[in-house]
């Protein structure tokens, strides 16, 4: 049996994934300062963004079934920073798209989010990203009671939306989105069995069936 | 004391110096060229001397050649930009034919050296509108498509020129990926190919072109989208059908035979009303045929744009 970190190596670990998950951001500003973003920064810096904000969506998402296949109940304690990271790289990103890329042109920016396709599902992502992020606190878990798991479901929605906002803006090759959506569909087949098999059904449970023949 | 040219004699007809002076670094490069072609080692980096044609060049700031060579796509080589950049060194370019056959009465295989020596080369510096929504300003060398097409003498049926690109695996990793339908291919209407702005080009920047601009020789036409302007050559043939592209079998709504740049046809999934150009902070609204509708609107008079996008 593995034993649970203390508070305090617990505390160390989270001071850990933090700076970890600053990295990138790190990464990026010191490209641009040495110049080495290549010659379209501005797309340079976006997609960088967005490739990271993705990442950490499916990092958020892999933590629930890493730690029920491996027993190791603390990760959990390290969710929130990373859903948090998450939605702090997609905020990055949308800013980039709309200071750096657009610099604010308001009227094309509404026409991307109503006409492109894939900016529409890109935008709805960050959207239902935000009442996440919001009620990320204890107080608003406290607050919420039940409806708070609820609510916190649309990262069951919000994860394809972003996948799908990367696929539909790849010209042909789709390598990057597709193994992204491979890891999605393992993360959310994962549930989708769990669940199954908590409610008695599907043929993929030798266990709980057998036990009860 | 001042010597009074005779009248008879219009400022006209003087030869400008720095025209004097090109044609000498032409004939000089000329000699210099077939020297190397003879010793076999014409490559990317060999000087390709030409004399500048300022009615087809545009008075707009260069793109750095960096950038230029570093920032590309050339599929055959990787989809990331930077990828052409890294692998096209692979890319053997000597020795190098491009066929041409099809609807003409002389077709035959010439070889890049033949191709080379067949007309003055000129540098022409145009806008490049990537479909993507960038742009760059490169000076080019090469001459007119239709040096090489009067030298075929198309037949009457000729309709439609297509273009087809090298696709060796050995050479270029990118085609073990079924990205697009290989080998690469593009076309242009026969009027379009002879007009006086398609470039069949060799060089940038007074230079062999490098590997990843498409070496040894390609074409430019600098009213449409970048996609149309196709790489390393291998062949150039003459039809009577609309030939097929590779990027109109990839995704036929969005990328049409004549993709002509057109700030008012948006690509299904993106605006092409403006484009940002390489080294610039601020998007530019992108201009009708990229700046040179005065030289080939005609070319699509009564054609709706819309339609034939």
């Amino acid at each position: 049996m593995v034993r649970s970190p203390t508070s305090r190596q617990l505390t160390g670990i989270r001071a850990a994934v933090f700076a970890l998950c600053l990295i990138p951001l790190g990464n990026l500003l010191f490209d641009a300062v040495s110049d080495s973003l290549g010659a379209n920064p501005i797309e340079a810096v976006t997609r960088a963004l967005g490739d990271w904000a993705l990442r950490l969506l499916l990092v958020t998402l892999a933590v629930t079934p890493v730690r029920r296949l491996t027993g190791l109940g603390w990760l959990a304690r390290l969710r929130r920073m990373l859903g948090l990271f998450a939605f702090f790289y997609a905020v990055l990103h949308l800013l980039a798209y709309v200071v750096l890329d657009q610099f604010f042109a308001w009227d094309f920016i509404l026409k991307d989010i109503l006409k492109r396709p894939f900016i529409t599902v890109g935008f709805l992502a960050f959207i239902l990203l935000v009442p996440l992020a919001v009620t990320s606190t204890n107080a608003m878990m406290r607050r919420l009671g039940r409806n708070w798991s609820r609510l916190h479901r649309l990262i069951y929605l919000i994860a394809p939306l972003a996948v799908l906002h990367f696929w539909w803006m790849v010209k042909a090759d789709v390598r990057e989105p597709a193994l992204y959506a491979a890891v999605l569909a393992v993360l959310l087949g994962v549930r989708l069995l769990w669940w199954a098999r908590a409610r008695g059904l599907g043929v993929a449970h030798a266990g709980p069936v057998a036990k009860r023949a | 004391m001042w010597i009074k040219p005779p009248a008879d004699i219009p400022p006209s007809e003087i030869t400008p110096a720095e025209i004097y002076r090109g044609r000498r670094r032409f004939m000089v490069t000329a000699g210099a060229l077939a020297l190397a072609s003879g010793l076999g080692q014409a490559r990317a980096g060999t000087l390709l001397s030409s004399l500048r044609n300022p009615t087809y060049s545009v008075d707009e700031e260069l793109t750095s050649r960096k950038d230029v060579t570093g920032y590309n796509n050339f599929y055959e080589f990787g989809t990331e930009k930077d990828d052409p950049a890294r692998n096209a060194h692979t890319l053997r370019t000597r020795p190098w034919t491009l066929r041409v056959d099809g609807l003409v009465r002389r077709p035959g295989t010439w070889d890049i050296d033949r191709l080379l020596r067949l007309a003055p080369m000129e540098e022409r510096i145009y806008r490049l509108r990537c479909v993507e929504g960038w742009s760059m300003v490169i000076p080019w060398q090469g001459y007119p498509l239709d040096v090489l097409i009067r030298a075929v003498e198309p037949l009457g049926s000729a309709r439609y020129v297509a273009f087809t690109t090298l696709a060796d695996a050995a050479q270029m990793p990118g085609v073990t990926r079924r990205v697009l339908d290989w080998p690469y291919r593009e076309g242009l209407r026969l009027d379009e190919a002879r007009h006086p702005l398609t470039l069949l080009t060799f060089g940038l920047y007074g230079e062999l072109l490098p590997n990843q601009n498409g070496a040894p020789v390609r074409v430019v036409v600098p009213w449409k989208y970048g996609f149309k302007s196709a790489k390393s050559l291998v062949r150039i043939s003459f039809t009577e059908r609309e030939p097929p592209t590779s990027w109109g079998r990839a995704a036929p709504r969005e990328y049409g035979f004549y993709s002509n740049v057109n700030p008012g046809v948006d690509h299904p999934r993106w605006s092409q009303a403006r484009e940002r150009r390489i080294g610039e902070f601020f998007k530019r609204p992108t201009l009708m045929f990229n700046g040179y509708a005065e030289q080939v609107a005609a070319l699509y008079s009564g054609m709706d744009l819309r339609r034939f996008y």
